[in-house]
């Protein structure tokens, strides 16, 4: 138990980090981001609107830093992240709200997807090595170097444009309206195909080649020759030794790469025009719109974490070491 | 029948460095590994067109001609784009730009790793607790949208600012590894022996501790540059950092600005693709050779999975290869 209570507190610790992080940001850039934003709106925002926007990035001279400061957990923790600019008058959260369940669900399942299949790729590579599988390794180290949303213009010129197989962007038929028909979820998923395919490709390289090399150092541990002698299975040896034990760190990386991975993809939904949170993060630095880029920051940054919890207790549960300690 | 393959490969290590001219010879062990060459040579060969490119780029990358949108030929070896501005010199200007990007970041990140690992390692207690919880803060929180809110704040984010924003965030892998590394370092005989002799601390650190982190440090290294660079160009490609300053994530910027997709115009952003690609392979390569240097276990499965095979016998589980039955009987 006690390896959960200080994972929680860790998390605790960097979820404030972020936080802070986030207050800090506009408060120590040069310029002035209240102008800044006067003048990117083009004269959409109203000069009465000046004062709300001091309150928000506290250039309001009248106050501490720490009042500042102090105000601004007030108000996070009551669920306020401000007011948008370009979304006039809706709140931050509203906004960002909408966009959520595209990202979790589009780079959720696509994650998921990538990791099982890379652990299991990786695993027979590992197992086989110095056969022909090894030359998957340098395919795959190709495509560990290309940067996502380059994969992601090369799947649209290839899949939709010169063949037309999958729309280029978009996450469903615009001239449907969403509800839960199946209709509107074969939509869905036809919309998301390219994209989630883009995903696992780009990603799934890391998995294979975190366990290839995991299971080569794992096989030649006395239990899986042991295992071997007894004359047990082939995949028995595999499944049931070797892997089992090699997939713990991998577990633990998942949970590390994670936050590379959302980077990553959150610039796959750009490229596609996918409406989750990447989408509206890039739209909200083009038009300077402070409080949604912020608000969006912090909303990945608390997904990032509970997925990490979530890989944590799967670790526990895996790994019976980690609760004995306590 | 079954041949103890670990002697087998003993064996050939052995036979491999009786071949070889002892001592001063053996620091180039790293260099005779085939990856870790051809990464080196791919990563000398941008670094060269890095210095070079600009002066023997054949156009100025933002001069307009009358070519507009033209196919690869040897007039244009990429091609034009849509104001007839040639590709092939925006990429030859652009490698310095990335190349100066991930190396400064590289430099500063790894600095700051050395400088908190190391410390966090070699001190322990309270001290080693709260910076391994910073590195740790910084590996878990998201980097690539921290690096967007900061440097879609900044009013002009050029080269070098990009570089320091992305050293800020991305130094917290390194002094992870580091940390550890030293961790078990610091219980070593040799480091007991020198604290025993009365050496001060910093020259533990320096002269006991660092060497044997070298090839780690070089591992950190490598990594960081491969995502400064990836991270540099994903911010101008979406056009967060100066659209007007060359480097291959501009030119993808604007061949999605100007739909270059659309109208089939893969010479725009094959190129500048494939140029990262290879960059950042030939990095990944280097690291392999780092990795198979560090860990024999993984060296000698790459190095003689070949060697083994020859013989007819099939590397398996570490121990028991298993010799196939004299399938042809070569006589």
């Amino acid at each position: 138990m006690r390896f959960f209570v200080r994972r929680i507190i860790f998390y605790a610790i960097t979820l404030w980090a972020a936080i802070t992080i986030n207050f800090f940001i506009p408060r120590v850039m040069p310029g002035d981001p209240v102008q800044a934003a006067i003048a990117a709106g083009g004269g959409t925002i109203s000069p009465d609107a000046i004062p709300a926007l001091q309150a928000l990035f506290g250039i309001d001279p009248t106050q501490s830093l720490w009042s500042q400061y102090v105000d601004y957990l007030q108000m996070l923790a009551h669920g306020d992240l401000g007011t948008s600019f370009t979304y006039i008058g809706s709140p931050v959260l509203d906004v960002i709200k909408q966009a959520l369940p595209w990202t979790i669900g589009l780079v959720g399942i696509a994650t998921i997807i990538s990791f099982v299949i890379g652990t299991l790729i990786g695993s027979g590579i590992g197992w086989r090595r110095g056969t022909w599988a090894d030359s998957l390794l340098p395919i795959s180290t190709f495509f560990s170097a290309v940067p996502y949303f380059w994969l992601a213009l090369i799947a649209i010129a290839i899949f939709s444009v010169a063949l037309g197989w999958f729309p280029s962007s978009g996450s469903y038929d615009r001239n449907m309206v969403p509800n839960l028909s199946w209709d509107f979820i074969g939509s869905v998923i036809y919309y998301g195909t390219l994209p989630a395919l883009t995903i696992v490709i780009s990603s799934i390289s890391g998995w294979i080649l975190g366990m290839r090399n995991m299971m080569v150092t794992v096989s030649s541990e006395d239990y899986v020759t042991v295992a071997q002698a007894k004359g047990l299975s082939e995949r028995k040896v595999l499944f049931g030794y070797a892997a089992r034990n090699a997939i713990l760190p991998q577990v633990s990386s998942f949970a590390l790469s994670l936050g590379f991975i959302v980077g990553g993809t959150l610039i796959m939904e750009i490229v596609f025009s996918y409406q989750g949170i990447g989408f509206l993060l890039f739209n909200a630095v083009n038009a300077k719109d402070y409080p949604l880029m912020q608000g969006c920051f912090l909303v990945i940054t608390i997904a990032v974490l509970a997925a990490n919890i979530l890989a944590d207790f799967v670790y526990g549960a895996l790994d019976p070491r980690t609760r004995q300690e306590g | 029948m079954s041949i103890d393959s670990e002697v087998l490969e003993r064996d050939l290590d052995v036979a491999q460095e009786a071949a070889a001219p002892t001592s001063p010879r053996r620091k180039f062990l790293f260099m005779r590994n085939t990856k870790a060459l051809t990464g080196l040579v791919i990563l000398g060969f941008f670094t060269l067109m890095a210095i070079i490119g600009p002066w023997i780029a054949p156009y100025d990358p933002d001069a307009r001609s009358k070519d507009v949108l033209q196919p690869p030929s040897w007039d244009h070896l990429f091609g034009t784009t849509h104001i007839g501005q040639d590709v092939f010199s925006q990429i030859l200007v652009g490698t310095r730009g990335v190349m100066v990007v991930g190396f400064v970041a590289g430099i500063v990140a790894t600095t700051i790793g050395v400088l908190i690992g190391v410390t966090a390692g070699y001190i322990g207690g309270f001290g080693d607790e709260g910076l391994s919880a910073l590195s740790n803060v910084f590996l878990v929180i998201p980097q690539l949208p921290l690096i967007i809110i900061i440097a879609g704040q900044l009013p002009s984010a050029g080269g070098l600012t990009v570089a320091l924003v992305i050293a800020a965030t991305g130094w917290a892998w390194g002094a992870r590894v580091l940390r550890a590394q030293t961790l078990s370092l610091r219980k070593r005989d040799f480091i007991e022996a020198a604290r025993a002799n009365g050496e001060k601390s910093w020259r533990i650190i320096t002269a006991e501790i660092l060497p044997n982190l070298t090839a780690i440090i070089a591992a950190g290294f490598v990594g960081t540059v491969g995502f400064a660079v990836l991270s540099q160009i994903t911010l101008s490609f979406i056009g967060i950092t100066s659209v007007s300053e060359w480097n291959w994530g501009t030119v993808l910027f604007w061949a999605q600005a100007q739909l270059a997709l659309q109208q089939g115009a893969w010479w725009w952003f094959v190129p500048a693709g494939l140029c990262i690609a290879l960059l950042g392979m030939s990095l990944t390569l280097i690291n392999f050779g780092i990795d198979e240097f560090v860990n024999p276990r993984l060296r000698s499965t790459g190095l003689n999975a070949r060697k083994l095979r020859k013989r007819q016998i099939r590397p398996r589980i570490g121990f028991t290869p298993v010799v196939h039955e004299a399938k042809e009987d070569r006589s």
